[in-house]
């Protein structure tokens, strides 16, 4: 069905083409450089259309480049190292499709495709209920792409490795414990020499899915559903109290930890990496301390619950060696898409992300998905509908 | 003042001819050009107004009179991001229009000719930087180095009466004054440009009058240039308000981003209108992305304001120097 689809459209490009009626209507601006790829693409069609649908298979990002659309997306900043990285080597494989992936935030990108501005949108977070009816293209789909560990990275001279458990760094964090020699520290590190120095608190200065994460996991770990620690609640932007600094993104936070003695804040694991910080074992639910690594990531994935519509939160996840301070993120689109380039593009792009592109995310410091997890994302790739 | 010369007198061109039309097509040109302005005031303010309803009406006055800025809780109170961004623009002018000022007289009325032209040169490439330019030197350079200087600060004027509070205890790099510095530097440039080119208005007769008079070159700038001068100075100065009040980026950098502050204490981190719009826009739903339209909308007033009392001051200080 969505075949014979493809290649009617495909055949209407090329027809369209060959009339050289090349008036730039908005979506596709037929070129005459388009022309001869569509016309050889078009020949290949039978052969590599066939595969690309049906069959998800390693050849997909080998067949001639069939596709042609020009997808736009914003949202997420979070994954947008990995994304970029994806994009480059996707449309290396398919001339024809040209991704742009805008960044500017989680809030953002929701914002915009449920404003119909982008084919889809990257967020950290799930749609809250009462936006949901904001979005005027109807029922959206999630799909998982990588997950990646927030470190709690720290900046104390003469100490390299710590443990820390979610009470105390919800304390650490609330101003409860400002002193690196705390005895609450001192009992989680019987080993290291901590000094006598204050300790400074580095959060985000922009509102972020990292601080919206990290703050769901003091709430889970140490909420009042839990030891009842932490007080300041979770979201984007939370009440820190006034004698903490912040940094602008990761990298601001992660350039603040790095030129103060006696900091700590958290920052995702590959900025974390690029400066050259030390980062904390968190103690997970089972109480063993954690370090931070895409492994830990990928197995928080993997204990985390996963709802029907493959929402899930690898916070504080159950699971042998699951690192608990865990980011998700996922790419959202329409179920029905109104244009069928698009469609087979999106789709084709969602397939390589969680397949060959998976293999990618270790390069540039994310976790891959759980096989069972990725399994599952890509069979939703077939509820999208063409209307 | 070389080209006002008056061109030969004697044949004048016949335009008539087509004047008619051209005018007309003058005439709906700037009328429409005019139009677009006033429509896409009232289009903005139609807009915020209408999107910024639900905080207001779900915090009520609150909005404006608490503090507390905390999502979690749904509870949006922006009295603290007014004080930064007043406090901020504060501090700004009075780093920057003494400096202004200073500059101006000098390029006008003290330096050499090729002096003159250098420094002009220079000063107009100042305006141009882009504003995250100076975010990023405030954020990188600045904060880092100026942690000290705060120390001594904070130290010294430890329990004198008003600087003790100003410099008050546990100085930040990145702070109230950090961010007035910054905005100190970005807002120099065009107060100096616009007053420069306000004093070099003084005609040259008062001037000379004043010398001949016996008066020193300061005596001659106190009595002739600057009361010629005083409307428009006020005026470049309240621009250069307005641009400190609505400074976004370089202050989101360097001011330190903590929520809740109303001090007096200049070394300590707070936030201001703009930049927590900035900041916390990409993530925004719903309620919040409300709120954050609701500080747009009081940013908005409060810069008219500001505007509005400059152009009376103006008014009224151009009124008095020439009945004077």
């Amino acid at each position: 069905m969505n075949n014979t689809k493809q290649r009617l459209v495909l055949a209407g490009i090329v027809s369209l083409a060959l009339l050289a009626t090349a008036c730039g209507d908005d979506e596709e601006s037929t070129t005459t450089d388009a022309v001869v790829t569509t016309v050889d693409a078009g020949t290949a069609t039978t052969v590599a259309g066939t595969e690309t649908t049906m069959a998800p298979t390693d050849e997909t990002t080998m067949a001639p480049a069939d596709l042609e659309a020009e997808l736009n997306a914003s949202g997420a900043t979070f994954p947008q190292t990995y994304y970029e990285e994806v994009i480059a080597s996707f449309t290396d494989a398919n001339s024809g499709v040209t991704i742009n992936y805008g960044g500017g935030g989680s809030g953002k990108g929701r914002q915009d495709l449920a404003d119909q501005i982008v084919d889809w949108a990257g967020t950290d977070g799930t749609i809250k209920e009462e936006d949901i009816a904001g979005f005027k293209g109807g029922e959206v789909l999630y799909f998982p792409t990588v997950v990646a560990p927030i470190t709690v990275s720290f900046n104390v001279s003469g100490v390299d490795t710590l443990n820390l458990t979610p009470d105390t760094i919800a304390n650490i964090f609330q101003r409860t414990i400002t002193n690196w020699n705390d005895p609450a520290i001192a009992a989680e590190n019987p080993d290291a020499t901590l000094p006598d120095l204050d300790i400074t608190v580095v959060h985000r200065s922009d509102s972020s899915g990292t601080t919206g994460n990290f703050t769901k996991f003091l709430e889970k770990a140490a909420g009042p559903d839990a030891t009842g620690v932490w007080t300041l609640g979770t979201d984007s932007t939370i009440e820190w109290p006034a004698d903490t600094q912040a940094g602008e993104g990761n990298s601001g936070v992660a350039q603040v930890i790095s030129s103060t003695d006696g900091a700590i804040g958290y920052v995702d694991l590959s900025d974390a990496t690029d400066a050259g910080l030390n980062f904390a074992a968190i103690q997970d639910k089972a109480g063993e301390f954690v370090e931070p690594t895409l492994e830990g990531a990928s197995a928080a994935a993997a204990g985390a619950e996963i709802k029907d519509d493959l929402t899930y939160s690898a916070i504080w996840a159950d699971g042998d060696g699951a690192y608990p301070i865990t980011a998700q993120t996922w790419i959202i689109a329409y179920k029905v898409q109104p244009d069928a380039a698009k469609a087979e593009a999106l789709k084709a792009f969602l397939n390589y992300i969680l397949t060959d592109g998976q293999e990618l995310a270790a390069d540039v410091n994310y976790a891959p998905l759980p096989a069972e997890l990725a399994a599952k994302a890509i069979a939703q790739l077939d509820m999208f509908e063409i209307g | 003042m070389t080209d006002l010369s008056t061109p030969s007198l004697e044949t004048p061109p016949d335009l008539r001819g087509s004047g008619g039309t051209a005018d007309q097509a003058f005439r709906s040109t700037s009328y429409i050009a005019g139009g677009t302005v006033l429509l896409i005031l009232g289009l903005i303010t139609y807009t915020m107004a209408s999107r910024s309803t639900d905080a207001l009406s779900h915090m009520g006055l609150d909005f404006f009179t608490s503090k507390r800025w905390n999502p979690p809780g749904e509870q949006y109170g922006i009295l603290s991001y007014i004080w930064g961004t007043v406090f901020t623009a504060f501090i700004a002018l009075c780093i920057s229009v003494p400096l202004s000022l200073g500059i101006a007289l000098f390029i006008t009325q003290v330096a050499p000719p090729w002096l003159k032209k250098t420094m002009t040169y220079v000063i107009d490439l100042l305006a141009v930087v882009p504003s995250v330019v100076f975010g990023l030197w405030g954020v990188l350079v600045l904060s880092q180095n100026i942690k000290g200087f705060y120390g001594w600060l904070s130290d010294t004027f430890d329990g004198v009466p008003v600087l003790g509070t100003f410099f008050g205890d546990n100085p930040q790099g990145r702070s109230f004054f950090t961010a007035g510095i910054i905005l100190a530097v970005m807002i120099t440039p065009i107060v100096v440009s616009l007053s420069r080119e306000v004093i070099e208005t003084t005609p040259a007769f008062e001037k000379e009058a004043a010398l001949a008079l016996g008066a020193t070159r300061w005596e001659m700038i106190r009595g002739s240039v600057l009361p010629h001068s005083k409307g428009g100075l006020v005026g470049a100065v309240m621009l250069g308000l307005g641009r400190a009040m609505g400074e976004t980026i370089a202050v989101a950098l360097v001011i330190g981003s903590a929520t809740g502050q109303i001090t007096l204490n200049a070394l300590a981190p707070g936030n201001s209108m703009p930049a927590v719009i900035t900041s916390e826009w990409g993530e925004a739903d719903s309620l919040k992305k409300s709120a954050l339209i609701a500080m747009a909308m009081t940013l908005f007033v409060m810069t008219i304001l500001v505007n509005v009392i400059a152009t009376s001051v103006v008014n009224r200080s151009m009124k008095k120097s020439r009945g004077a």
